[in-house]
């Protein structure tokens, strides 16, 4: 399977032309970017590791490719994405986000159902790598 | 204009005024066109057709009277309260740009006259009694301005665009949703089925339909527990976070908590109301989904019986500012380009209503007062009703990213089914987004852009081959009064 959070994972993944193109969109609105990754890809894991804290300072899309690559070389294997955060008041949050990164098996999702009365069901999904200690999923 | 004209129009005072009897409005204090409204007043802004022989200022100030302390004739009574501030005051009127015999009438109305944080209680003023007055042919309620001191009596949205997206995990893309059709007759497990195709292909959320409630071909715990099944399945399916929208309208309270309490126990992310639960319900519901952290999608069912003709009714524009206060982090505000009405300004005046955190004035979006939201939260406008892939690019063109685009039929009337439906439609919307970001001029380029995309994803293909060409270009009814009206294609 493809996981398919993130902006653009229901394109080919991006070239890394197309990637500079997203970052230079992100720093011309003023926005800060920075690279997270992680072996835990569940939809509801919040906090991907950080890769550095968000690059408030470099305002070169160079730059800042150079940090997405040196993430990928230090971990090729695991997911990895582009966040672009917007400090304006009333926003203060994420404005873009896309992965740059993953791995070549995705093995996907088991989901566990636990019934209980009336017909209901209690759903837990569980992503296959996780049954691995972090670090030697992928 | 003759003298008895002018006396008509001029406040009486004194005894004189409180004579019993009948008086004009105007004479009575309802037209005071000296007068400057105070930052905290609340201000309206009517569109009056007065019927022959009755002037515009009369006419403004009978709106004024009714919709604050008057009654037909004089009451002595009057003289026991602060009347003169209590009075609303019709303080401005302007022939309608275009259309004779139609004015705006400006009023202006102390913040004592309303409750605090209610709808329910704002409305019955507002739009309580005037709108069957005889002397007016017709009245329309076309906008309203709502000082901080009133805005912060509301807590508004319970989750808000921001949050609904940190939430779901969705940044830089507008959302993507489907109603489930056909709309009615669907059994719980026909039903989860267009649910789970729908989201596994792709999309964020899909929906129930208005009228979509506990009927004998689908009960509502039915339809709940299959939707979450299918919610599920289709969230183990891509790592992504998934919700379908379901529908908690019902005959009473106590039935539309029950149905969220179960919505909330099974999981959902997220739950809706129709308008037609009436202000109040919707309110109660805001404070049910604040308390439990449940996104609140509201879908206009009946607005179009009062927003649509520009003579008479109340402006979507105001409906959405009091769904603004009123608290719903969803709310259904046109698509421009889909089958129902939706003039390019009007739309564009809604969703600036409903997201940004200040609205200048702007009459060419129909927007007659600035209006400051003092933070509260933004509203995610929805877009639904006879949109399709081929759009994509004047969608985002015209609506923006902060939006939730519903593609009911565009998305099941695939013809390689649902789910390659949903995935035309993301495929569409990210290859669109990711063309804008690079400084494309999407407007133009958007066919272009679409057709090379559907290289490498034949649903997409399939779609722009099925509906590419499928317009909807009907004249709009509800215009703005200030520029010409430009045409959709």
């Amino acid at each position: 399977m493809r996981i398919t959070q993130g902006a653009f994972s229901f394109l080919p993944d991006l070239t890394d032309a197309q990637i500079l193109k997203q970052i230079e969109y992100g720093l011309a609105n003023g926005w800060a970017i920075s690279v997270e990754y992680t072996d835990d890809p569940h939809p509801r894991n919040t906090y991907w590791e950080m890769f550095g804290i968000p690059m408030f300072d470099i305002r070169d899309a160079a730059g800042v490719m150079s940090e997405v690559n040196a993430c990928r070389r230090t971990f090729p294997s695991h997911y990895i994405k582009v966040n672009a955060f917007d400090s304006a008041r009333g926003r203060e949050s994420v404005r873009l986000s896309f992965i740059v990164n993953r791995p070549a098996e995705e093995p996907g999702y088991a989901l566990v159902r636990q019934e209980g009365p009336g017909r209901t069901i209690h759903y837990t999904t569980r992503a296959y790598a996780t049954e691995r200690p972090e670090g030697a999923r992928y | 204009m003759s003298a008895v004209i002018e006396g008509a129009k001029r406040m009486k005072t004194g005894a004189e005024r409180y004579r019993a009897g009948v008086l004009k409005y105007a004479q009575m204090g309802y037209w005071q066109p000296d007068y400057a409204p105070a930052p905290t007043d609340v201000l309206a802004v009517f569109r009056i057709s007065p019927q022959e022989g009755v002037e515009p200022e009369e006419a403004a100030a009978a709106v004024a009277g009714e919709s604050s302390t008057a009654t037909w004739t004089v009451v002595w009574t009057d003289r026991l309260t602060a009347c003169d501030r209590y009075r609303a005051k019709a303080y401005r009127v302007d022939p309608v740009p275009g259309s004779p015999g139609q004015f705006f009438a400006y009023i202006a109305y102390d913040l004592d006259l309303f409750e605090p944080g209610s709808v329910a209680n704002l409305t019955a003023s507002v739009i309580g009694n005037m709108f069957g007055f005889k002397p007016l042919k017709a009245l329309r309620l076309e906008d309203m301005r709502f000082p901080t001191a009133y805005v912060k009596t509301f807590a508004g949205p319970p989750t808000g665009i921001v949050v609904e997206r940190e939430r779901l995990d969705k940044f830089g893309r507008p959302l993507l949703g489907a109603t489930v059709k056909p709309k009615l007759g669907l059994s719980g497990k026909n039903y989860g089925r267009v649910v789970y195709e729908a989201l596994k292909g792709g999309l964020d959320f899909s929906k129930d339909d208005e009228n979509i409630n506990s009927q004998p071909f689908m009960h509502w715990r039915d339809r709940f527990l299959y939707c979450m099944e299918a919610v599920n399945r289709a969230q183990a399916g891509t790592g992504e976070v998934k919700g379908h929208y379901l529908n908690v309208t019902a005959a009473t309270m106590e039935d539309m908590y029950e149905r969220a309490e179960f919505a909330k126990e099974l999981g959902s992310v997220i739950i809706m109301i129709d308008l037609v639960i009436g202000y109040t319900a919707i309110q109660s519901m805001s404070r049910w989904a604040r308390r439990n952290d449940m996104i609140l999608h509201l879908h206009r069912a009946g607005h179009s019986t009062y927003t649509r003709q520009k003579t008479h009714g109340v402006s979507f524009r105001v409906i959405s500012k009091w769904m603004r206060l009123a608290g719903v982090d969803h709310l259904h505000a046109g698509t421009v380009v889909g089958k129902l009405e939706g003039d390019p300004n009007s739309v564009q005046g809604f969703y600036n209503v409903l997201r940004e955190g200040h609205n200048p004035m702007d009459l060419a979006r129909g927007i007659f007062f600035e209006q400051d939201w003092a933070g509260l939260h933004g509203v995610m406008p929805v877009a639904s009703g006879g949109i399709h892939a081929g759009q994509m690019h004047q969608l985002l063109h015209y609506l923006g990213e902060d939006t939730v685009l519903q593609f009911g039929g565009g998305t099941i009337g695939h013809p390689m089914g649902i789910a390659a439906g949903a995935a035309a439609n993301r495929v569409a919307l990210e290859a669109m987004v990711l063309a804008r970001n690079e400084g494309r001029d999407i407007w133009t380029e958007g066919p272009q852009i679409l057709a090379d995309a559907a290289r490498h994803c034949s649903p997409l293909k399939a779609a722009l081959d099925t509906w590419g060409e499928v317009t909807f270009n009907y004249a709009s009814t509800d215009t703005p009064d200030f520029v010409p009206t430009p045409s959709v294609a």
